[in-house]
């Protein structure tokens, strides 16, 4: 029930498959897979920045670094599966097949969700912190209820496990054997408080034996490492083997959002030796050893992103026209009374703005 | 639940006596019985049948896997309702205590309450979340707020509250049907009071206010556990020759403008009751409501007859602390008559 010391491997810094107890090496084509969507993640990262830059986003949170984790954990799933997203997990919201429009409607400032959770299974992306780990709980206990084998990954970061809601849901799943997998990215700070002030534990993983929850410790730059803790995590839940908590060791490269000035609380020395960690090269190296990518294929690659980031780049910088009416539109099933007379009171006074004086 | 047991067959047509607590056991029952998405949970809702008996027998009734206790945390229970309800199931969970909700506030505000508006809909949260309020049982610190304004404050979520056994099984049918999140508030001090009650699933919708009493004078505005006491206060006025209307609100959000200013146009006079503290309480919303839709017909000022400004008392003064029938009285003695009168001299 204990983490490994050290975090569980598959792939050194240099790319080199190391062996690693109880971890199986991805397929040759998932490997390959996830190198395409960490391509497409980190261009699709760099492109919400560029945008919040260019004032089309009003605040964007980068996962610069984490792509080894963000794409591993969501390729790991299942479609019957379920992910419980946060507001960092924009790259994984993506990789799951949710219009990267659609991700950035919130951080646009269009609404607040802007897909329909239901068509890809991801919930909206959770601001507050650790509150989407019990629906998480709720979601997959009522999936063995109706008799579906459906697993719950929820996105955690290691500020979010000092949260109450951390432990209520971690003790609600373990109580229920619920079929979830809490997925802790811990990129070694929450906004400037590093881990050493936010517990005293061993490790986040370490958390889950006090709650009866096998924890595993991995190393959240190998993609190949994520991906097949998590496989290993969700196989076991959907055959009601309970819930496991995984702790992807990774590191946030980027401030906190655009907003935030990281030199305040961390040194460059530092950022620069997990650049040197990058999981994107990582894992390049070793496919490109194994002879699974080329050149081309890379710039293959690359023209793919490009396009990608192109495209999305085209529709947000269109101008939105979010509808007023809205407002009043989707706080009940159907609309109060009281809603309704606002609702007027709002329509009549842009009808008087769009009147000539 | 010998009301349960004595009254036998479901659909039942002559009235029976029931209690509160036995209305709200049925109502449970009937609808775990009639939709396999219905689920209880909560903190000794199961084996113990909850600490009021509300839940008692379904565990046995409906199984572990539909009726269950769950561990300790009220933050936990809301937010597991939260994923089940986006999972197809309609959760009615317990928080044991009206102040032993409050862990649970982040979920229900945050969460419930937002999650159909910010995904435009496409999220529809039933939950159901039943919470006994209020005081005038004798209990100790923590176990006696009424709550109610901190809910009905928060749009997204319907907040209700029946004060008669009759009311506490149609409303709790109907807020199990509804595909809002309910704030189902119950007045502890009524649940073993008793009534002669049809209880069936129908009758004036979640949303609507009822007409209690009719009267011509004043209009008293009431809901959950303060109901009794304006009734009792309408029968002491009537025998000082005044014609008492009393109103029950049963639905605090959405607040039914229509019944309630109908009634305060016919008498012209308004006093609101209720146990929570007056200072940004439930009473000056009703009161700014009244003002603004009414102003017109009125003959004096609003008034509202509650709590103080403090926190519960302990049990050997609350008694000091709870609306009762001289203050009410009180209140609506103050409400101009004299002036009415020389008005209608001159």
């Amino acid at each position: 029930m204990l983490p490994t010391e050290t975090p569980l491997t598959l792939l050194d810094a240099d790319g080199r498959a190391v062996p690693s107890a109880g971890l199986d090496m991805p397929a040759d084509d998932v490997l390959v897979a996830l190198h395409r969507h960490m391509v497409l993640a980190r261009r699709f990262d760099t492109q919400a920045m560029a945008l919040t830059k260019q004032g089309r986003l009003a605040v964007y949170p980068s996962a610069r670094g984490q792509e080894a984790s963000e794409i591993g954990a969501v390729l790991a799933l299942r479609r019957a599966d379920w992910l419980f997203p946060t507001y960092r997990d924009s790259m994984a919201v993506v990789c799951r097949g949710v219009d990267p429009v659609e991700v950035l409607t919130l951080l646009r400032g269009d609404w607040h969700c802007g897909y329909d959770p239901y068509v890809h299974r991801v919930a909206p992306q959770c601001t507050p912190l650790a509150t989407n780990a019990p629906h998480a709980v709720g979601l997959a206990h009522a999936a063995r209820l109706k008799g579906e084998d459906s697993v719950a990954l929820v996105m955690l970061g290691d500020g979010a496990t000092s949260e109450g809601d951390t432990h209520a849901a971690l003790n609600f799943a373990a109580v229920w054997q619920a079929p979830v997998v809490f997925f802790v990215q811990n990129n070694g700070y929450a906004i400037s408080v590093p881990l050493a002030k936010q517990t005293a534990a061993p490790s986040l993983a370490h958390k889950g034996i006090g709650y009866g929850i096998p924890g595993v410790l991995v190393d959240g730059n190998d993609a190949a490492a994520v991906y097949a803790a998590v496989r290993r995590a969700v196989t076991s839940a959907a055959a009601g083997g309970g819930p496991v908590l995984i702790e992807a060791l990774t590191y946030r490269v980027e401030a906190h959002t655009n907003a935030d000035d990281a030199t305040r609380y961390r040194d460059t020395a530092e950022v620069d030796g997990w650049l040197a960690r990058d999981p994107l090269a990582r894992l390049r190296l070793h496919l490109a050893g194994r002879g699974l990518l080329d050149e081309s294929a890379v710039a293959g690659l690359d023209a793919e992103a490009e396009a990608q980031a192109a495209a999305l780049r085209e529709r947000m910088n269109t101008d939105t026209a979010a509808d007023p009416a809205d407002l009043c539109r989707y706080v009940y099933a159907e609309q109060t009374q009281s809603l309704h007379w606002q609702q007027r009171e709002l329509a009549w006074e842009l009808a008087a703005a769009e009147e000539p004086r | 639940m010998t009301a349960v047991a004595e009254t036998g067959a479901r659909s039942q047509v002559t009235p029976a006596t029931v209690t509160m607590a036995a209305a709200l056991n049925r109502a449970l029952a009937d609808a775990l019985r009639e939709d396999d998405s219905v689920l209880v949970f909560g903190e000794d809702v199961g084996t113990l049948g909850g600490v009021f008996r509300v839940t008692d027998g379904l565990a046995a009734e409906f199984g572990e896997a539909r009726v269950f206790d769950t561990p300790l945390s009220e933050a936990g229970i809301a937010g597991t309702a939260i994923g089940m309800a986006m999972n197809g199931l309609r959760p009615v969970i317990e928080m044991q205590f009206d102040a032993f909700a409050y862990p649970a506030f982040e979920q229900i505000t945050s969460h419930l309450a937002k999650m159909h508006n910010r995904t435009r809909g496409r999220v529809a949260l039933p939950v159901v979340i039943r919470i006994p309020y209020g005081g005038g049982i004798g209990g100790v610190e923590h176990h006696c707020d009424s709550s109610e304004a901190y809910y009905a404050h928060t749009a997204g979520l319907r907040v209700v509250t029946p004060a008669t056994p009759g009311d506490a099984y149609a409303l709790l049918r109907q807020a199990i049907e509804c595909p809002d999140p309910v704030i189902f508030l119950e007045p502890k001090r009524r649940y073993w009071s008793k009534e002669a009650a049809v209880l069936e699933p129908g009758g004036p919708g979640l949303d609507r206010a009822v007409v209690r009493r009719a009267g011509r004078d004043v209009t008293l505005i009431a809901y959950g556990g303060t109901l009794a006491t304006a009734l009792e206060a309408a029968d002491a006025a009537a025998e000082d020759g005044r014609s008492v209307e009393v109103v029950d609100l049963r639905s605090l959000s959405p607040f039914d403008d229509e019944t309630v200013t109908a009634s305060v146009r016919r008498t012209g006079r308004a006093v609101v009751v209720h146990e929570a503290s007056r200072f940004c309480g439930y009473g000056a919303e009703v009161a700014a409501r009244l003002s603004e839709q009414c102003f017109h017909y009125l003959e004096a000022p609003v008034l509202r007859v509650t709590g103080f400004d403090i926190p519960y008392p302990p049990p050997h003064l609350e008694e000091f602390h709870l609306p009762g029938v001289d203050r009410i009285l009180d209140a609506i003695d103050s409400l101009q008559w004299q002036e009415t009168a020389a008005k209608a001299g001159a």
